[in-house]
């Protein structure tokens, strides 16, 4: 079975975030990326898990510049197989899915796999993007999914729920928690990632419907208050008055 | 993040004053990246646990194999990761970041075990263990410390006298670590020439014993034991053929004194992070710890530090990388590196007030680590004698 994965990098979790430009800018100074853990914690990882239950490949693809080739190697180095950068540098979902669509389209794989979102937009797009320009069924938010002869079944978070769905290849899904466990890369991978094909492939002309006005961080949270517990006036006037709860 | 056992979520994250970051390759990333996801997993939910209870967390001998912790810089046909000597170091780095005595465990496996018999034993015996010790299969220990010989090892009286096919063993070494679940050791002794001599030696044969010592407040999720050898027969194919005199387990130790120099950076770095995120969130007097001068003096001192040891770490393992790096070089940076992470611990201790003297913070393991850091692999004070012989070329050893 022939598998793409979408890999995206973001800013390590505890970074500090600020903006340039007034405010319509990220500033990535200082900050350290990472690979966006849904995509290498689940996403990856279960197509590696697919590929040792039924053989086939597992190509990872990746929009952005030649700096961002560490997290590439690093997904080579957890088990992918070969790996496309589009050399682009992306300024938002849409041309991000362009650019792998493109890339998918005359490469015949069955899955396209996606993490859920990435943790710094919180975008959620590109998945289901890739798959309506490749006219393919998507499977959101998936965090479960086994073989049953030459179908999928895939399970879904749903609000308060799951749902099962039958699908077969190709399609597109996105990956959440469940559908996986990470895996560390070891030093032998990290070597052998060093022989593996990295193909650069040039971007082709790509249209952004988006562009951002502003960016800004969310206040800071103001101190905790605490009531005596035997004080329940007090609870009910603060509750009342200042957080205007009740 | 496996378990419930841990205290708390090990929140720990790198430090990096000078960019040094900039100097390491994408290898050199991914390594030390994937030895820091590890230890948050298998080492940090455990170790306090484990330490407080005296006890080696065996299970992770294993593990350190499959992440690739032993003989890293050894080449892969012989069991080793065929990686550079930065490698090898952020590798320690990580490890001791999480505790000492794990990082012993592996600098101890591959700097002291199969370091010397890749380097020294014949093509067969290599053949017969080295791919059994990188796959965490077999366990070794280093047998040279003896009890009345320890920053003296030349005056060693364990020794080896011939018997036709074999050579008969006698004597006793102390404070190894590993060697009560050792299944071979790596032993110095003097043969009847009077020469240090080295040899494979595993536990299952005749007259060999390694009983434990008890008592210890410093690494004490590392396993540490005696060898006492009675008439152990070992075969002349275990001895190796080339090497004699006092430069044979030197240039082991060189090897696990590197491994250290990076190692200790490790666990400054946790006890400075631990240090600073505590002096930000604990409020007297109405405001942050962190925002008083003193206690700024301690973290600003403690990051100048680390800095520096960052630094010398590094241009050490350049050196170490074309051949070029000195006994006496690494002897400095273990001794400095070192003494700077005993000396941030302390401070640490100190800024995390009482709690600094609980395990619900890693300072004060740490802290007692390093005094055997401190000591094993060559005292301090051996260090400076060391330094001190290379710059005035007299010997004031003896
Ligand atoms: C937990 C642990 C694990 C260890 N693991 C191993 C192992 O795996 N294999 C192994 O072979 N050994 C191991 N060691 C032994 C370690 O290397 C020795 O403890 C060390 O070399 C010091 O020897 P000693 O303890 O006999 O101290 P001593 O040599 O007795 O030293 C005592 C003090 O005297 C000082 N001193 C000695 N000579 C001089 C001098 N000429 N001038 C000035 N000061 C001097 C020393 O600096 C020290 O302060 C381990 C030790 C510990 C504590």
């Amino acid at each position: 079975m022939k598998l793409l994965v979408a890999i995206s990098q973001t800013p390590e979790t505890t970074a500090r975030i600020a903006f340039k430009d007034d405010g319509k800018a990220f500033d990535a100074a200082g900050v350290n990326f990472i690979m966006n853990p849904y995509d290498e914690w689940y996403a990856l990882v279960r197509a590696l898990e697919l590929k040792e239950e039924v053989g086939g490949t597992v190509s990872v693809i990746h929009c952005g510049p030649a700096a961002h080739d560490v997290t590439i190697r690093k997904a080579l180095a957890i088990g992918a197989d070969d790996a496309y950068r589009v050399d682009i540098d992306p300024d938002s979902a849409y041309s991000v899915a362009q650019q792998i669509a493109a890339h998918a389209k005359s490469e015949g794989y069955a899955i396209i796999f996606t993490g859920k979102e990435t943790i710094d937009y919180n975008g959620a797009l590109v998945g289901g993007m890739i798959a309506g320009i490749l006219d393919q069924p998507f499977i959101s938010h998936a965090s479960k999914m086994v073989t049953s002869g030459d179908k999928m079944i895939v399970t879904r978070d749903i609000e308060g729920g799951e749902e099962e769905i039958e699908v077969s290849t190709p399609f597109v899904l996105s990956a959440s928690k469940g559908l996986a466990e990470q895996r560390i890369p070891n030093m032998r991978g990290i070597m052998s990632a060093k022989s593996k094909p990295l193909t650069v492939i040039e971007a082709i002309p790509s249209a952004s419907l988006a562009t951002y006005t502003s960016f800004s961080v969310p206040p800071p949270k103001s101190a905790v208050k605490l009531v005596d517990p035997s004080d329940m006036d007090e609870l009910v006037r603060l509750l009342h008055e200042e957080a205007k709860a009740i | 993040m496996s378990g419930h056992k841990s205290v708390k979520t090990d929140q720990y994250q790198g430090h990096d004053y000078f960019n040094v970051d900039e100097l390491l390759s994408q290898d050199h990333l991914l390594a030390r990246d994937a030895v820091r996801d590890w230890v948050k997993q298998e080492v940090s939910p455990i170790i306090e646990d484990y330490s407080n209870r005296s006890e080696c967390p065996k299970h992770l001998f294993k593990g350190l194999a499959e992440i690739g912790a032993y003989g890293p810089s050894l080449p892969v046909e012989y069991g080793g990761g065929g990686m550079d000597e930065i490698a090898y170091g952020v590798i320690m780095q990580e490890l001791e970041r999480g505790d000492s005595g794990v990082r012993s465990m592996a600098s101890v496996q591959g700097s002291l075990v199969m370091y010397p018999i890749f380097r020294y034993a014949s093509e067969e015996i290599k053949k017969k263990y080295l791919p059994k010790l990188g796959s965490g299969e077999m366990i070794g220990c280093f047998g040279l410390t003896e009890p009345d010989h320890g920053s003296n090892p030349s005056g060693m009286v364990t020794k080896i006298v011939d018997d036709g096919d074999a050579y008969i063993l006698n004597g006793a070494k102390m404070w190894i670590t590993n060697s009560p679940v050792a299944d071979l050791a790596v032993v110095w002794a003097k043969d009847e020439a009077g020469e240090i001599r080295g040899m494979v030696v595993e536990s299952g044969w005749k007259g060999f014993s390694a009983p434990e010592i008890h008592g210890k407040w410093s690494l004490r999720a590392s396993i540490t034991g005696e060898l006492v050898f009675e008439d152990v027969r070992v075969p002349k194919t275990h001895v190796f053929p080339d090497i004699k005199g006092l430069k044979g387990p030197l240039s082991c130790l060189s090897k696990a004194r590197y491994g250290i120099a990076w190692g200790a950076i490790g666990a400054g770095l946790d006890c400075y992070d631990s240090a600073l995120r505590y002096s930000l969130e604990r409020e007297q007097f109405g405001r942050p710890i962190g925002g008083f001068q003193l206690t700024q003096k301690k973290l600003a001192e403690m990051i100048t530090e680390i800095t520096k040891a960052q630094l010398l770490a590094w241009r050490l393992g350049s050196l170490a990388n074309v051949g070029k790096a000195t006994p006496a070089q690494i002897s400095m940076a273990k001794r400095n590196n070192v003494h700077m992470a005993l000396e941030i611990a302390r401070e640490a201790r100190q800024i995390h007030g009482g709690m600094g003297i609980t395990n619900e913070y890693p300072v004060m393991r740490h802290m007692m680590n390093l005094e055997t850091v401190l000591t094993y692999e060559g005292t301090h004070d051996i260090h400076l004698l060391i330094t001190g012989m290379d710059v005035t070329g007299l010997n004031a050893f003896s």
